[in-house]
Protein backbone atom coordinates (compact mmCIF):
# COMPACT_ATOMS: atom_id res chain seq x y z
CA UNK A 1 0.00 0.00 0.00
CA UNK A 2 2.77 2.38 0.98
CA UNK A 3 4.54 1.42 -2.19
CA UNK A 4 1.50 2.38 -4.26
CA UNK A 5 1.18 5.72 -2.47
CA UNK A 6 4.79 6.57 -3.24
CA UNK A 7 4.27 5.55 -6.83
CA UNK A 8 1.16 7.75 -7.07
CA UNK A 9 3.00 10.73 -5.61
CA UNK A 10 6.05 10.21 -7.79
CA UNK A 11 4.13 9.88 -11.03
CA UNK A 12 1.87 12.83 -10.23
CA UNK A 13 4.44 15.39 -9.12
CA UNK A 14 8.09 14.33 -9.08
CA UNK A 15 8.23 12.57 -12.45
CA UNK A 16 5.56 14.77 -13.97
CA UNK A 17 4.87 13.54 -17.47
CA UNK A 18 5.07 16.96 -19.14
CA UNK A 19 7.64 18.82 -17.11
CA UNK A 20 10.02 15.94 -16.41
CA UNK A 21 9.44 13.22 -19.01
CA UNK A 22 8.66 15.47 -22.00
CA UNK A 23 5.70 13.42 -23.19
CA UNK A 24 2.63 15.04 -24.70
CA UNK A 25 4.35 18.37 -25.36
CA UNK A 26 2.63 18.93 -28.72
CA UNK A 27 -0.85 18.87 -27.21
CA UNK A 28 0.42 20.74 -24.16
CA UNK A 29 1.54 23.68 -26.32
CA UNK A 30 -1.32 23.42 -28.79
CA UNK A 31 -4.28 23.21 -26.45
CA UNK A 32 -3.21 25.13 -23.36
CA UNK A 33 -3.96 28.57 -24.83
CA UNK A 34 -7.63 28.31 -23.80
CA UNK A 35 -9.03 27.11 -20.50
CA UNK A 36 -12.07 25.27 -21.87
CA UNK A 37 -9.93 23.43 -24.42
CA UNK A 38 -7.40 22.48 -21.75
CA UNK A 39 -10.05 20.99 -19.47
CA UNK A 40 -11.63 18.97 -22.29
CA UNK A 41 -8.30 17.65 -23.52
CA UNK A 42 -7.08 16.91 -20.00
CA UNK A 43 -10.12 14.80 -19.12
CA UNK A 44 -10.05 12.95 -22.43
CA UNK A 45 -6.36 12.12 -21.96
CA UNK A 46 -7.02 10.93 -18.40
CA UNK A 47 -9.71 8.51 -19.61
CA UNK A 48 -7.72 7.22 -22.58
CA UNK A 49 -4.42 6.72 -20.74
CA UNK A 50 -6.00 4.90 -17.80
CA UNK A 51 -8.06 2.57 -19.99
CA UNK A 52 -5.42 1.95 -22.64
CA UNK A 53 -2.64 1.09 -20.18
CA UNK A 54 -4.87 -1.49 -18.48
CA UNK A 55 -5.63 -2.95 -21.89
CA UNK A 56 -2.02 -2.93 -23.06
CA UNK A 57 -0.91 -4.50 -19.75
CA UNK A 58 -3.35 -7.36 -20.28
CA UNK A 59 -2.34 -7.83 -23.91
CA UNK A 60 1.36 -7.66 -23.15
CA UNK A 61 1.37 -10.19 -20.32
CA UNK A 62 -1.41 -12.49 -21.56
CA UNK A 63 -0.62 -12.61 -25.28
CA UNK A 64 2.74 -11.11 -26.21
CA UNK A 65 4.89 -12.60 -23.42
CA UNK A 66 3.57 -16.20 -23.66
CA UNK A 67 3.75 -16.02 -27.45
CA UNK A 68 7.28 -14.54 -27.34
CA UNK A 69 6.12 -11.63 -29.46
CA UNK A 70 7.38 -8.82 -27.24
CA UNK A 71 9.39 -7.34 -30.10
CA UNK A 72 6.06 -6.46 -31.74
CA UNK A 73 4.93 -4.29 -28.84
CA UNK A 74 5.17 -0.90 -30.57
CA UNK A 75 2.93 -1.97 -33.46
CA UNK A 76 0.46 -3.84 -31.25
CA UNK A 77 0.18 -1.01 -28.71
CA UNK A 78 -0.43 1.71 -31.29
CA UNK A 79 -3.13 -0.41 -32.95
CA UNK A 80 -4.77 -1.14 -29.60
CA UNK A 81 -4.74 2.55 -28.68
CA UNK A 82 -6.10 3.67 -32.05
CA UNK A 83 -8.85 1.07 -31.92
CA UNK A 84 -9.74 1.86 -28.33
CA UNK A 85 -9.97 5.58 -29.01
CA UNK A 86 -12.28 4.88 -31.93
CA UNK A 87 -14.55 2.65 -29.83
CA UNK A 88 -14.55 5.12 -26.95
CA UNK A 89 -15.54 7.90 -29.32
CA UNK A 90 -18.46 5.88 -30.69
CA UNK A 91 -19.56 4.84 -27.20
CA UNK A 92 -19.55 8.39 -25.85
CA UNK A 93 -21.38 9.63 -28.93
CA UNK A 94 -24.12 7.04 -28.40
CA UNK A 95 -24.55 7.19 -24.64
CA UNK A 96 -23.78 10.77 -23.70
CA UNK A 97 -24.09 13.36 -26.47
CA UNK A 98 -23.39 16.19 -24.02
CA UNK A 99 -20.08 14.63 -22.97
CA UNK A 100 -19.33 14.01 -26.63
CA UNK A 101 -19.80 17.70 -27.29
CA UNK A 102 -17.19 18.49 -24.64
CA UNK A 103 -14.61 15.76 -25.36
CA UNK A 104 -15.42 14.53 -28.85
CA UNK A 105 -13.13 16.85 -30.77
CA UNK A 106 -10.12 15.89 -28.68
CA UNK A 107 -10.51 12.13 -28.91
CA UNK A 108 -9.16 11.58 -32.47
CA UNK A 109 -6.17 13.76 -31.64
CA UNK A 110 -5.26 11.55 -28.70
CA UNK A 111 -4.15 8.59 -30.84
CA UNK A 112 -1.05 10.54 -31.81
CA UNK A 113 -0.45 11.97 -28.34
CA UNK A 114 2.87 10.52 -27.29
CA UNK A 115 1.82 10.50 -23.64
CA UNK A 116 -0.60 7.63 -24.32
CA UNK A 117 1.86 5.33 -26.08
CA UNK A 118 4.55 6.55 -23.70
CA UNK A 119 2.73 5.43 -20.54
CA UNK A 120 2.03 2.02 -22.09
CA UNK A 121 5.69 1.57 -23.01
CA UNK A 122 6.86 2.81 -19.61
CA UNK A 123 4.84 0.36 -17.57
CA UNK A 124 6.30 -2.47 -19.64
CA UNK A 125 9.79 -1.06 -19.23
CA UNK A 126 9.37 -0.84 -15.44
CA UNK A 127 7.81 -4.33 -15.11
CA UNK A 128 4.82 -2.98 -13.16
CA UNK A 129 2.18 -5.33 -11.73
CA UNK A 130 -1.44 -4.71 -12.72
CA UNK A 131 -2.31 -2.62 -9.65
CA UNK A 132 0.90 -0.63 -10.03
CA UNK A 133 0.07 -0.01 -13.68
CA UNK A 134 -3.40 1.29 -12.82
CA UNK A 135 -2.05 3.67 -10.17
CA UNK A 136 0.84 4.75 -12.38
CA UNK A 137 -1.41 5.43 -15.40
CA UNK A 138 -4.12 7.22 -13.43
CA UNK A 139 -1.77 9.52 -11.55
CA UNK A 140 0.51 10.19 -14.51
CA UNK A 141 -2.46 11.28 -16.60
CA UNK A 142 -3.84 13.31 -13.69
CA UNK A 143 -0.46 15.04 -13.59
CA UNK A 144 -0.90 15.85 -17.29
CA UNK A 145 -4.43 17.17 -16.71
CA UNK A 146 -3.39 19.28 -13.73
CA UNK A 147 -0.43 20.87 -15.52
CA UNK A 148 -2.33 21.59 -18.72
CA UNK A 149 -5.15 23.31 -16.79
CA UNK A 150 -2.83 25.34 -14.55
CA UNK A 151 -0.81 26.30 -17.60
CA UNK A 152 -3.90 27.49 -19.49
CA UNK A 153 -4.50 30.02 -16.67
CA UNK A 154 -0.91 31.25 -16.97
CA UNK A 155 -1.17 31.59 -20.74
CA UNK A 156 -4.40 33.54 -20.52
CA UNK A 157 -2.60 36.03 -18.30
CA UNK A 158 0.30 36.19 -20.74
CA UNK A 159 -1.93 37.70 -23.43
CA UNK A 160 -1.92 40.94 -21.43
CA UNK A 161 1.83 40.97 -20.82
CA UNK A 162 4.04 43.24 -22.96
CA UNK A 163 6.08 40.45 -24.58
CA UNK A 164 8.43 41.29 -27.51
CA UNK A 165 6.80 40.36 -30.81
CA UNK A 166 9.23 37.54 -31.66
CA UNK A 167 8.69 35.84 -28.31
CA UNK A 168 4.88 35.90 -28.35
CA UNK A 169 3.02 32.58 -28.26
CA UNK A 170 5.09 29.41 -28.19
CA UNK A 171 8.53 30.81 -27.15
CA UNK A 172 7.02 32.62 -24.16
CA UNK A 173 5.02 29.50 -23.31
CA UNK A 174 8.17 27.37 -23.36
CA UNK A 175 9.98 29.80 -21.08
CA UNK A 176 7.04 29.80 -18.64
CA UNK A 177 7.09 25.97 -18.75
CA UNK A 178 10.79 26.08 -17.90
CA UNK A 179 10.05 28.07 -14.74
CA UNK A 180 7.30 25.60 -13.83
CA UNK A 181 9.69 22.68 -14.36
CA UNK A 182 12.12 24.36 -11.95
CA UNK A 183 9.38 24.64 -9.34
CA UNK A 184 8.50 20.96 -9.78
CA UNK A 185 12.13 20.07 -9.19
CA UNK A 186 11.49 21.10 -5.61
CA UNK A 187 9.16 18.12 -5.13
CA UNK A 188 12.11 15.74 -5.49
CA UNK A 189 13.10 16.56 -1.93
CA UNK A 190 9.71 15.45 -0.57
CA UNK A 191 10.24 11.72 -0.93
CA UNK B 1 -6.59 14.99 -55.05
CA UNK B 2 -6.04 16.99 -58.23
CA UNK B 3 -4.89 20.19 -56.58
CA UNK B 4 -2.55 21.99 -58.94
CA UNK B 5 0.66 22.79 -57.20
CA UNK B 6 3.97 24.00 -58.46
CA UNK B 7 6.36 21.07 -58.43
CA UNK B 8 9.48 21.77 -56.42
CA UNK B 9 12.89 20.67 -57.59
CA UNK B 10 14.78 18.32 -55.24
CA UNK B 11 17.04 21.15 -54.13
CA UNK B 12 14.11 23.46 -53.35
CA UNK B 13 12.38 20.59 -51.55
CA UNK B 14 15.36 19.99 -49.28
CA UNK B 15 15.90 23.70 -48.62
CA UNK B 16 12.22 24.05 -47.74
CA UNK B 17 12.53 21.46 -44.98
CA UNK B 18 15.88 22.75 -43.82
CA UNK B 19 15.06 26.46 -43.50
CA UNK B 20 11.72 27.82 -44.68
CA UNK B 21 9.57 25.16 -43.00
CA UNK B 22 12.06 23.90 -40.43
CA UNK B 23 10.07 21.42 -38.31
CA UNK B 24 11.66 22.46 -35.02
CA UNK B 25 11.93 26.22 -35.25
CA UNK B 26 9.18 27.21 -37.69
CA UNK B 27 6.49 24.49 -37.61
CA UNK B 28 7.23 23.60 -33.95
CA UNK B 29 6.40 19.91 -34.46
CA UNK B 30 7.77 16.79 -32.79
CA UNK B 31 8.52 18.55 -29.54
CA UNK B 32 8.74 15.50 -27.26
CA UNK B 33 12.01 14.06 -28.63
CA UNK B 34 13.28 17.59 -29.28
CA UNK B 35 13.18 18.33 -25.58
CA UNK B 36 13.75 14.80 -24.29
CA UNK B 37 16.94 13.60 -25.96
CA UNK B 38 18.90 16.80 -26.57
CA UNK B 39 21.10 16.56 -23.48
CA UNK B 40 24.11 15.83 -25.69
CA UNK B 41 24.97 16.46 -29.33
CA UNK B 42 25.51 12.73 -29.86
CA UNK B 43 21.95 11.86 -28.80
CA UNK B 44 20.42 14.81 -30.65
CA UNK B 45 22.19 13.83 -33.87
CA UNK B 46 21.24 10.16 -33.40
CA UNK B 47 17.58 11.03 -32.92
CA UNK B 48 17.61 13.42 -35.89
CA UNK B 49 19.13 10.82 -38.21
CA UNK B 50 16.69 8.15 -36.96
CA UNK B 51 13.75 10.40 -37.84
CA UNK B 52 15.40 11.22 -41.20
CA UNK B 53 15.54 7.52 -42.00
CA UNK B 54 11.95 6.89 -40.90
CA UNK B 55 10.65 9.91 -42.81
CA UNK B 56 12.31 8.96 -46.10
CA UNK B 57 11.18 5.35 -45.92
CA UNK B 58 7.59 6.04 -44.81
CA UNK B 59 7.18 8.83 -47.37
CA UNK B 60 8.43 6.48 -50.09
CA UNK B 61 6.12 3.63 -49.08
CA UNK B 62 3.08 5.85 -48.58
CA UNK B 63 3.60 7.68 -51.86
CA UNK B 64 3.84 4.37 -53.70
CA UNK B 65 0.60 3.00 -52.20
CA UNK B 66 -1.28 6.31 -52.33
CA UNK B 67 -3.51 5.25 -55.24
CA UNK B 68 -4.49 1.88 -53.72
CA UNK B 69 -5.43 3.00 -50.22
CA UNK B 70 -9.07 4.09 -49.83
CA UNK B 71 -9.48 7.59 -48.45
CA UNK B 72 -11.50 6.59 -45.38
CA UNK B 73 -8.91 4.29 -43.85
CA UNK B 74 -5.77 6.10 -44.93
CA UNK B 75 -4.76 7.30 -41.45
CA UNK B 76 -4.77 3.80 -39.84
CA UNK B 77 -2.84 2.48 -42.84
CA UNK B 78 -0.26 5.26 -42.50
CA UNK B 79 0.12 4.50 -38.79
CA UNK B 80 0.72 0.80 -39.48
CA UNK B 81 3.34 1.63 -42.13
CA UNK B 82 5.09 4.04 -39.76
CA UNK B 83 4.97 1.56 -36.86
CA UNK B 84 6.53 -1.12 -39.08
CA UNK B 85 9.37 1.15 -40.19
CA UNK B 86 10.04 2.28 -36.61
CA UNK B 87 10.12 -1.32 -35.40
CA UNK B 88 12.66 -2.16 -38.10
CA UNK B 89 14.77 0.80 -36.96
CA UNK B 90 14.51 -0.38 -33.33
CA UNK B 91 15.85 -3.83 -34.24
CA UNK B 92 18.62 -2.31 -36.32
CA UNK B 93 19.81 0.07 -33.60
CA UNK B 94 19.50 -2.59 -30.91
CA UNK B 95 21.71 -4.89 -32.96
CA UNK B 96 24.34 -2.49 -34.30
CA UNK B 97 24.42 0.68 -32.15
CA UNK B 98 23.24 -0.49 -28.69
CA UNK B 99 24.64 2.61 -26.95
CA UNK B 100 22.38 4.87 -29.01
CA UNK B 101 19.47 2.48 -28.51
CA UNK B 102 19.86 2.81 -24.74
CA UNK B 103 20.37 6.57 -24.83
CA UNK B 104 17.24 7.25 -26.88
CA UNK B 105 15.22 4.89 -24.69
CA UNK B 106 11.49 5.31 -24.90
CA UNK B 107 11.76 8.11 -27.48
CA UNK B 108 12.80 5.62 -30.16
CA UNK B 109 9.47 3.70 -30.28
CA UNK B 110 7.71 7.03 -29.80
CA UNK B 111 8.80 8.11 -33.32
CA UNK B 112 5.59 6.28 -34.31
CA UNK B 113 3.51 9.12 -32.86
CA UNK B 114 5.89 11.90 -33.91
CA UNK B 115 3.66 14.52 -35.56
CA UNK B 116 6.26 15.25 -38.26
CA UNK B 117 6.14 11.72 -39.68
CA UNK B 118 2.35 11.40 -39.84
CA UNK B 119 2.10 15.07 -40.83
CA UNK B 120 4.35 14.66 -43.89
CA UNK B 121 2.58 11.43 -44.87
CA UNK B 122 -0.79 13.19 -44.81
CA UNK B 123 0.27 16.59 -46.14
CA UNK B 124 2.80 15.57 -48.79
CA UNK B 125 3.27 11.90 -49.58
CA UNK B 126 -0.47 11.25 -49.94
CA UNK B 127 -0.61 13.18 -53.22
CA UNK B 128 2.89 13.42 -54.63
CA UNK B 129 5.15 11.10 -56.58
CA UNK B 130 7.52 8.69 -54.87
CA UNK B 131 10.69 10.57 -55.82
CA UNK B 132 9.31 13.95 -54.71
CA UNK B 133 8.15 12.42 -51.43
CA UNK B 134 11.59 10.97 -50.73
CA UNK B 135 13.17 14.38 -51.22
CA UNK B 136 10.49 15.99 -49.05
CA UNK B 137 11.24 13.43 -46.33
CA UNK B 138 14.95 14.09 -46.71
CA UNK B 139 14.45 17.86 -46.38
CA UNK B 140 12.20 17.58 -43.35
CA UNK B 141 14.48 15.00 -41.73
CA UNK B 142 17.55 17.16 -42.30
CA UNK B 143 15.67 20.17 -40.92
CA UNK B 144 14.73 18.17 -37.83
CA UNK B 145 18.34 16.99 -37.45
CA UNK B 146 19.55 20.58 -37.75
CA UNK B 147 17.06 21.76 -35.11
CA UNK B 148 17.93 18.98 -32.70
CA UNK B 149 21.68 19.40 -33.18
CA UNK B 150 21.50 23.16 -32.61
CA UNK B 151 19.54 22.69 -29.41
CA UNK B 152 21.68 19.79 -28.21
CA UNK B 153 24.93 21.61 -29.02
CA UNK B 154 23.84 24.71 -27.07
CA UNK B 155 22.67 22.70 -24.08
CA UNK B 156 25.69 20.42 -23.91
CA UNK B 157 28.21 23.22 -24.41
CA UNK B 158 26.75 25.58 -21.82
CA UNK B 159 25.49 22.85 -19.50
CA UNK B 160 28.67 20.77 -19.23
CA UNK B 161 31.32 23.06 -20.65
CA UNK B 162 32.38 20.65 -23.40
CA UNK B 163 30.97 18.84 -26.42
CA UNK B 164 31.89 15.17 -26.25
CA UNK B 165 31.18 14.24 -29.86
CA UNK B 166 33.47 16.95 -31.22
CA UNK B 167 35.90 16.45 -28.36
CA UNK B 168 36.47 20.05 -27.41
CA UNK B 169 36.15 21.86 -24.11
CA UNK B 170 35.20 25.51 -23.76
CA UNK B 171 35.39 25.84 -19.99
CA UNK B 172 35.66 23.77 -16.84
CA UNK B 173 32.68 21.56 -15.92
CA UNK B 174 32.56 23.11 -12.43
CA UNK B 175 31.59 26.51 -13.78
CA UNK B 176 29.00 25.12 -16.24
CA UNK B 177 25.27 25.88 -15.97
CA UNK B 178 24.22 22.31 -15.08
CA UNK B 179 20.64 23.57 -15.07
CA UNK B 180 20.66 23.55 -18.88
CA UNK B 181 21.03 19.76 -19.19
CA UNK B 182 18.10 19.27 -16.80
CA UNK B 183 14.45 19.28 -17.95
CA UNK B 184 13.86 22.95 -17.09
CA UNK B 185 16.86 23.93 -19.21
CA UNK B 186 15.39 22.15 -22.23
CA UNK B 187 12.28 24.31 -22.18
CA UNK B 188 14.30 27.47 -21.60
CA UNK B 189 16.86 26.85 -24.37
CA UNK B 190 14.23 25.93 -26.94
CA UNK B 191 12.05 28.91 -25.98
CA UNK B 192 14.96 31.30 -26.31
CA UNK B 193 16.16 29.79 -29.62
CA UNK B 194 12.70 29.98 -31.23
CA UNK B 195 12.23 33.50 -29.85
CA UNK B 196 15.54 34.71 -31.25
CA UNK B 197 14.88 33.13 -34.65
CA UNK B 198 11.41 34.70 -34.75
CA UNK B 199 12.81 38.11 -33.82
CA UNK B 200 15.41 37.92 -36.58
CA UNK B 201 12.77 36.81 -39.09
CA UNK B 202 10.35 39.59 -38.16
CA UNK B 203 13.20 42.11 -38.32
CA UNK B 204 14.21 40.95 -41.80
CA UNK B 205 10.65 41.03 -43.03
CA UNK B 206 10.24 44.57 -41.71
CA UNK B 207 13.42 45.66 -43.45
CA UNK B 208 12.26 44.06 -46.68
CA UNK B 209 8.92 45.82 -46.32
CA UNK B 210 10.68 49.13 -45.64
CA UNK B 211 12.80 48.77 -48.78
CA UNK B 212 9.69 47.89 -50.77
CA UNK B 213 7.83 50.91 -49.35
CA UNK B 214 10.76 53.16 -50.26
CA UNK B 215 10.78 51.82 -53.83
CA UNK B 216 7.03 52.38 -54.16
CA UNK B 217 7.41 55.90 -52.82
CA UNK B 218 10.16 56.72 -55.31
CA UNK B 219 8.13 55.24 -58.16
CA UNK B 220 5.06 57.23 -57.13
CA UNK B 221 7.08 60.44 -56.86
CA UNK B 222 8.53 59.83 -60.33
CA UNK B 223 5.08 59.21 -61.74
CA UNK B 224 3.72 62.38 -60.10
CA UNK B 225 6.63 64.40 -61.45
CA UNK B 226 6.06 63.01 -64.93
CA UNK B 227 2.37 63.84 -64.79
CA UNK B 228 3.07 67.34 -63.54
CA UNK B 229 5.53 67.86 -66.40
CA UNK B 230 2.95 66.58 -68.90
CA UNK B 231 0.30 68.90 -67.47
CA UNK B 232 2.65 71.84 -67.70
CA UNK B 233 3.45 70.98 -71.29
CA UNK B 234 -0.25 70.73 -72.11
CA UNK B 235 -0.91 74.05 -70.41
CA UNK B 236 1.95 75.61 -72.30
CA UNK B 237 0.56 74.20 -75.55
CA UNK B 238 -2.90 75.48 -74.62
CA UNK B 239 -1.51 78.95 -73.98
CA UNK B 240 0.08 78.92 -77.38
Amino acid sequence: MENLLTLAFTSFLVQNIILNQFLGICSFLGVSNKRSKAIGMGLAVFAVITLSSMLTWAIYYLILVPGELTFMRTIVFILVIAGMVQILEMAIKKFSPSLYGALGVYLPLITTNCAVLGVSLLHVQNNFTFSETVVFAAFTSLGYTAIIIVFSYIREQMYRAPIPEGFKGIPAGLIAASIMALIFKGFVGLI
Amino acid sequence: MSRKKKRLTPKQNILKGLIKENPTFVLVLGMCPTLGVTTSLENGLGMGLSVLFVLMLTNAVIASIRKIVPDEIRIPVYIVVIALVVTLLEWFLNAFIPSLYDALGIFLPLIVVNCIVLGRAEAYASDNTVVDSIFDGMGMGLGFTLGLSTLAFTRELLGTGSVQLLGFTLFDANSAATFLVQPAGAFLTLGLLIGIINTVRIDREKKKQAILDEKIKIALAKKAAKEAAKKKQLEAEGAN
